[in-house]
């Protein structure tokens, strides 16, 4: 049928697309850095996984195990070492966003080059759980279905962290004013490093997931960054609810686009998309309205 | 604010004009003992994929062979190579400016061109005011014979669009009258000048040959996922599926088609076929696929040279354009070597009227132009077999209806 043609073909694209960007939300919307070198944090996992997997056998689902505090102590470090310093200097949100802007713009070359130089500019695919599987009619890949899973698992996750823990409401109470947090006993720096640790360790499950079935080569990462960004900015900054449901969305429209009205034209669709949400709600589908 | 007090002036000058002295003297040491060879490639950004395979290994073999062998022959000594070497980040603003730099500043005797079809024609001008020889191997568009007569510096190794096209189109419709293949046709292109170019001269090719094309549609650079359009594709019950994609579409298509168990009795995807990577990912499932390029495996020399590759790069070359950028170095080494000094006018002349032997065979440009290129071939056993033109010596017989996919 074609509704479920649709449907369920955006979704899990969509579940790509809000996988892709659930770290970034932490990172941006929580914890305040814009961080230019997402993207190629999110490839390097999938460098990651890509050896793990050719070079020892090891599947993508295990190798999570490995990747995820990896990437959660890499960036803990990073936040300490690098940013910390910037979160403390900057006086207003204006001046730490730039500030965070240029040194992660930074990072994006020294990670790239890393890679560069490990893997070379050439193009990288392999193939884990390219199985078919029929849902309703239509022909899903499993690969792609375990990542709309994990997208949909780890976004209801954090969003019950963030809301319903006691380490949630903290973590919320810096987004919302970092100065007011300090008076209510809350450990601003640790508590900010924490974030970026917990968004650092959400792009390295996206990366090893889309590796499974993305071809991708060292300086893609821009690509991810772009599209991570048009979905926290859509879902509101620092709302995993909101880059899940901005997410889905953008897949489902995407796909109903190429199917019903040209191919041609999806990536006009997710820009009008976007436009139409920023003018409807500029702070977002799930923001709160600017203070 | 800061203040230049006649101290640092006067030491700024010094250190200048002996950093001035020390360049003219290096330069004038080099026009005696080694030739100078720049070249601003794509190391970074969106076509670092495609350098990385086709281009930069072929340089670096080349110059590794070249200096192995004692250098370029100019007179009666040999001069080793050297290189200068800068990113052009995928830029075209930054390939122009590394050019003039590597004219300019750099001084250097030749310049060997960046990957892909956009930079070639992006600093196609700059090399034709600046004077050197423009191999322009890896570009494929149908204004390379306009452009071939307006720049007499440049020539055109990957044949035309059109070219491309009509080989293919031919081969099906040899097909076709052989009974193999019906008349339905599916088609999808990327949306960039390759892809649109390339669909274009795909659709007159196909109707002057009697097809019909059920299905015609474009998608847009960076799509993550294309099984919407295989689904509209697969609906239009084509007996060929002629896909003019780029490399991560080419893997997406092919992949995405095996889930959705389409198996048209043609499968041809566009550039990424004649990788190794194509072989790599997909092994058994690769056998039949059609696409892109294609070279003669059966040839000693390029036997030799698949291994030369393999020992100095690490890797094995795509099968259709790093041949070819090979061929065309060899081709500016013996071009140098006959005119005997570095005058570049007298060398881009050469190139255009001289014959030589490279490793794809004996290479005579016409109007600029290499005639002999393959446009399809296919994986058979392993190896990527060129198909079509037929005409040209080692084409294989095409396998069709292609096998199931396993």
């Amino acid at each position: 049928m074609l509704l479920f043609d649709i449907v369920l073909p955006g979704l899990v694209l969509g579940g790509m697309y809000a996988l892709i960007a659930l770290g970034l939300t932490l990172q941006y919307g929580v914890a305040r850095v814009m961080n230019l070198s997402y993207g190629e944090s999110l490839i390097a996992a999938a460098f990651g996984a890509l050896s793990l997997y050719s070079g020892l056998g090891l599947s993508p689902l295990v190798a999570l195990l490995l990747a995820v505090p990896c990437a959660a102590a890499l960036n803990w470090l990073l936040y300490r070492f690098l940013l910390e310093r910037l979160m403390r200097r900057g006086k207003d949100r204006g001046a730490k966003e730039i500030d965070s802007i240029l040194v992660t713009f930074g990072m994006l070359f020294v990670i790239q080059g890393i890679m560069l130089v490990a893997f070379g500019g050439q193009y990288y695919s392999y193939s884990y759980l390219s199985i078919p599987v029929v849902v309703l009619g239509t022909t899903l890949a499993v690969n792609r279905l375990v990542a709309l899973l994990f997208a949909a698992v780890i976004g209801t996750a954090v969003y019950l962290a963030l809301t319903r823990t006691r380490i949630g409401t903290a973590v919320r109470a810096i987004a919302v004013d970092p100065g007011a947090a300090r008076l209510v006993g809350i450990d601003v720096p640790s508590m900010s490093g924490f974030a970026f640790a917990c968004g650092g360790g959400l792009v390295a499950i996206g990366g090893v997931l889309v590796s499974m079935f993305l071809t991708f080569n060292a300086s893609m990462g821009v690509v991810f960054t772009m599209k991570a960004l048009v979905v926290v900015i859509m879902g509101g900054v620092g709302n995993v609810m909101g880059a899940l449901v901005a997410g889905l969305m953008l897949g489902v429209v995407e796909t109903a686009v190429a199917r019903l009205v040209d191919p041609g034209l999806t990536l006009a669709a997710t820009y009008a998309l976007f436009l139409v949400v920023l003018l409807i709600k500029p702070t977002g589908l799930f923001g709160r309205a600017a203070a | 604010m800061f203040s230049v007090n006649r101290r640092t002036l006067l030491r700024l000058t010094s250190l200048t004009a002996m950093t001035a002295a020390l360049a003219t003297f290096t330069s004038f040491a080099d026009a005696q003992e080694k030739i100078r060879v720049g070249y601003a490639i794509s190391k970074t950004g969106p076509y670092a994929g495609g350098a990385s395979i086709t281009t930069l290994p072929n340089y670096e073999l080349w110059v590794k062979d070249v200096n192995a062998a004692g250098g370029i022959k100019l007179g009666d000594k040999r001069l080793p190579v050297e290189v200068v070497e800068y990113d052009d980040r995928s830029s075209s603003e930054e390939a122009v400016k590394a050019i003039e730099r590597l004219a300019n500043q750099d001084k250097v005797d030749f310049i060997l061109p960046p990957w892909g079809t956009g930079l070639n024609l992006a600093v196609g001008p700059t090399l034709n005011r600046l004077g050197y020889p423009h191999l322009a191997v890896t570009s494929v568009t149908d204004k390379a014979p306009e452009l071939a007569k307006r720049w007499s510096n440049a020539t055109f190794w990957l044949g035309t669009s059109a070219q491309i096209s009509e080989a293919l189109a031919d081969l099906l419709g040899k097909l076709k009258n052989e009974g193999k293949i019906g008349t339905n046709v599916a088609m999808v292109s990327v949306a960039d000048q390759f892809g649109i170019e390339l669909a274009a001269a795909g659709r007159e090719a196909f109707k002057k040959h009697g097809f019909t094309l059920a299905y015609d549609k474009t998608y847009p650079l960076g799509s993550q996922d294309l099984q919407p359009l295989l689904n509209d594709a697969i609906a239009a019950k084509p007996d060929a599926f002629i896909a003019f994609s780029y490399p991560p579409d080419t893997i997406a298509l092919t992949e995405q088609a095996q889930l959705l168990k389409f198996n048209p009795k043609i499968f041809y995807v566009g550039v990424g076929t004649a990788f190794p990577l194509y072989k790599g990912k997909f092994a058994a499932n690769s056998d039949g696929v059609m696409g892109i390029g294609g070279w003669n495996a059966d040839s000693p020399l390029l036997k030799d040279y698949l291994a030369r590759h393999k020992t100095a790069t690490g890797k094995e070359p795509d099968r259709w354009a790093s041949p070819i950028t090979y061929a065309s170095l060899q081709v500016l080494q013996q071009a140098i070597e006959k005119v005997g000094k570095v005058d570049r006018a007298a060398v881009a002349a050469e190139i255009r009227s001289g014959t030589f032997d490279t490793i794809i065979g004996k290479v005579k440009l016409k109007d600029g132009l290499l005639q002999e290129v393959w446009s399809v071939g296919q994986w058979q056993n392993g190896e990527f077999y060129g198909l079509a033109p037929t005409t040209l010596p080692g084409a294989r017989a095409p396998v069709v209806p292609k096998s199931q996919w396993q």
